[in-house]
């Protein structure tokens, strides 16, 4: 049993990695067997994500000292060998990539995962590639791990097909090509300099390098920051997502929900721990202040400007990109807490958006059109050779098994709460955690000397609010008080399942922010303190060689 | 050496910047190839530049001055493969796109005259 525990943290990766493989050998004849597989492998993540959560609380801290654990992958001990970290922002982030996957599957099996390319392996590989950002150590196998979750990415992006998908995921794919080049110069210039990737020892060294080199070094975490923001959707590198989320079916758009906050979670994670450097730490957050507000204002304006649901769900997601990065710039330590309820929040709330658009798309008569006419001409022949008969096979199809009852008042609720969610109005913790955010900045903000920057960004944040408000009711109007061109949809009980537990997730998470806020400020007080996660990776070589020594 | 190298890498970033902004997609696959190569050169190149130095260790006792730094080979190797995986990705999407839309136009359309 210990053993076991000793290896959960290498589960989130293998145990999909596998479910992956073995699924591809699972024909379309055999659908129950690969559900059963996909969903055990995403319960097994789920338990392992908690049982994770739970070790890094205070209230284990005899498993792991201070809440950080440290798996060596083959015994190699951590400068040399790879480690994989598990500390609470990880275990966090993880149990979020489980949670929201885990919806989005049981959203996929209702019809959306039938004909084509195997979704549930690539949707497996994407569960894994974030799981494996989140856990590891070392920089490179971030970059290892950012291709894994992309490589996937690009297959799931154009499920259904389609020019519209196929000419987006060329998009997709040329920018994320160039940002991953980006990213391994920049690692290439980090190692060139430091002589390591693993992120404990090189923090360890930056101090100690002559100046020319520090400039090298400089240019390469540069380099890595911009990578790390195009994968964050931060402006002026974001014009790629509303457009790859927009056309992406609703659970591959759900799946894509965390994939930008695995930017900012490597900004937050790097950054907290170059943050020794007090001049560097200092640019940093301006950048990221500026590039956050101008983020924020632009994904506003696009909110307001599109006329499709699903896009501007995408552009909502550029909204708390933009917000996240903002007050992460601000610099203040208090900050952190609420910006990860933030996030928290914004992932569980989009997520659960993006699978209501599946639903609502539906009770039009005439499918929207995403930005131009498809030519259907010569689209047939491609879709036979696919198996499938109609152009867009998630558009209008009847479904087979159980319906829910009033389903265009269980779409209206749904709606009424994931727009509660997005502008933050309370009841629901969008409010939370936009009131705790903004009180913090705005209390903390003067005495650091950022007294304009903290009320410009509570202006910003309440004036997207407001936009997002008056946007989403101008397409809820639209969606439910024109009954003339609409019809009811009937709802599949395992589509309207997904998007109620998520919404009931954020209602939980309202009742218990009390508990979910002491968690999130011990997580940001290990953030804040890179000293101990320095020590605990690299202590984690002595304890292995004596413990090797004594068997 | 070093020079060379140097405009080497400079080169083929350069040309495959330019190609990567044009507008067809033969063009964007050369330019992202391209720009792969150079990062995979400079990836090596961040090792630094030694002849007749051999990454591998033999023996045990042995001066490491001798040897050449093996991280940068083995980062390089997976970067090829995952470089190599990705741009055949992009080539099929490619293909398909021209399928669909009957245009070599990264937009799928050609640009009104």
């Amino acid at each position: 049993m210990t053993a076991l525990l000793d290896h959960l943290p290498i589960l989130p990766i293998v145990v999909p990695l596998f479910a992956a493989a073995v699924m591809l050998l699972v024909s379309d004849a055999h659908r129950a067997l690969r559900n059963t597989i996909a969903f055990g492998s995403l319960a097994v993540q789920l338990a392992v994500a908690l049982v994770l959560l739970y070790q890094t609380t205070d209230a284990a801290a005899h498993i792991w000292p201070n809440g950080i654990g440290v798996y060596s992958i083959g015994a190699w001990s951590a400068p040399f060998g790879i480690v994989l970290v598990v500390d609470r922002l990880s275990s966090m982030m993880l149990t979020l990539t489980a949670t929201v996957a885990l919806a989005a599957l049981v959203y996929s099996t209702s019809h959306w995962d039938r004909p084509g390319q195997p979704f549930h392996s690539l949707f497996q590989l994407l569960v894994m590639g974030q799981n494996g950002a989140f856990l590891t150590g070392d920089l490179f196998n971030l970059f290892v791990f950012f291709e894994v979750l992309l490589a996937a990415s690009y297959g799931l992006v154009m499920r259904g097909l389609g020019t519209a998908r196929v000419r987006t995921g060329l998009h997709y794919i040329a920018v994320n090509l160039a940002a991953s080049f980006l990213f391994l110069i920049g690692v290439a210039l980090i190692y060139g300099t430091i002589g390591t990737l693993n992120m404990a020892d090189l923090l360890g060294r930056v101090g100690a390098l002559p100046p020319h080199d520090r400039a090298v070094f400089d240019a390469g975490a540069w380099l890595l920051g911009v990578a790390f923001l195009v994968k964050a959707g931060s402006w002026p590198l974001n014009s790629w997502l509303p457009g790859a989320y927009g056309v992406s079916v609703a659970p591959v758009a759900a799946g894509f929900a965390i994939m930008t906050k695995v930017g900012v979670y490597a900004v937050l994670r790097l950054g907290t721990l170059m943050s020794e450097d007090e001049a560097a730490a200092t640019i940093l957050g301006e950048i990221l202040y500026y590039t956050g507000l101008v983020t924020l204002v632009s994904g506003m304006i696009g909110m307001l400007a599109t006329q499709h649901l699903k896009r501007l769900v995408a552009y909502s997601v550029i909204v708390s990109s933009g917000l996240l990065l903002a007050s992460l710039g601000l610099g203040i330590e208090a900050v952190t807490p609420p910006v990860l309820f933030y996030m928290t929040t914004s992932v569980l709330t989009t997520a659960a958006f993006f699978l209501l658009t599946g639903m609502t798309d539906r009770t039009r008569l005439v499918l929207p059109r995403t930005d131009e006419p498809e030519s259907q001409g010569d689209v047939l022949p491609v879709y036979m050779a696919f198996g499938v008969t109609s152009p867009d096979p998630y558009g209008t199809e009847e479904e087979v098994g159980a319906a829910i009852p009033a389903a265009m008042a269980f779409l209206g609720l749904m709606f009424v709460c994931c727009v509660l969610l997005v502008a933050g109005l309370p009841p629901l913790p969008g409010f939370v955690a936009k009131f705790t955010l903004l009180s913090v900045v705005l209390e903390t903000a003067p005495v650091v000397g950022a007294r304009n920057a903290g009320w410009v960004l509570a202006v910003a944040v309440l004036a997207t609010g407001i936009a997002s408000v008056v946007a989403l009711t101008r397409i809820g109007m639209r969606l439910f008080w024109s009954p003339a061109q609409r019809r009811t949809p009937r709802l599949h009980v395992l589509e309207a399942a997904p998007v109620a537990f998520l919404v009931l997730v954020c209602l939980v998470l309202t009742a218990a922010s009390g508990p979910a806020m002491r968690f999130f400020d011990a997580t940001a007080r290990s953030l804040h303190d890179p000293q101990t996660y320095i020590e605990t990776v690299l202590g984690a070589r002595a304890a292995s060689r004596t413990g090797g020594d004594a068997e | 050496m070093e020079a060379v190298y140097a405009l080497a890498i400079g080169v083929l970033v350069a040309a495959g910047v330019w190609l990567l902004l044009r507008p067809r997609t033969f063009q964007v696959i050369m330019g992202l190839s391209l720009l792969s190569y150079a990062t995979n050169l400079f990836i090596f190149g961040m090792g630094r530049l030694e002849v007749q130095r051999p990454p591998i260790l033999e023996g045990v006792d042995v001066e490491p001055a001798l040897y050449a730094d093996p991280v940068p080979q083995a980062l390089v190797l997976t970067a090829i493969v995952i470089g190599f995986a990705t741009t055949a990705l992009f080539l099929v999407v490619l293909l398909k796109l021209r399928g669909l839309s009957g245009t070599d136009h990264v937009d799928g359309r050609e640009p009104e005259q």
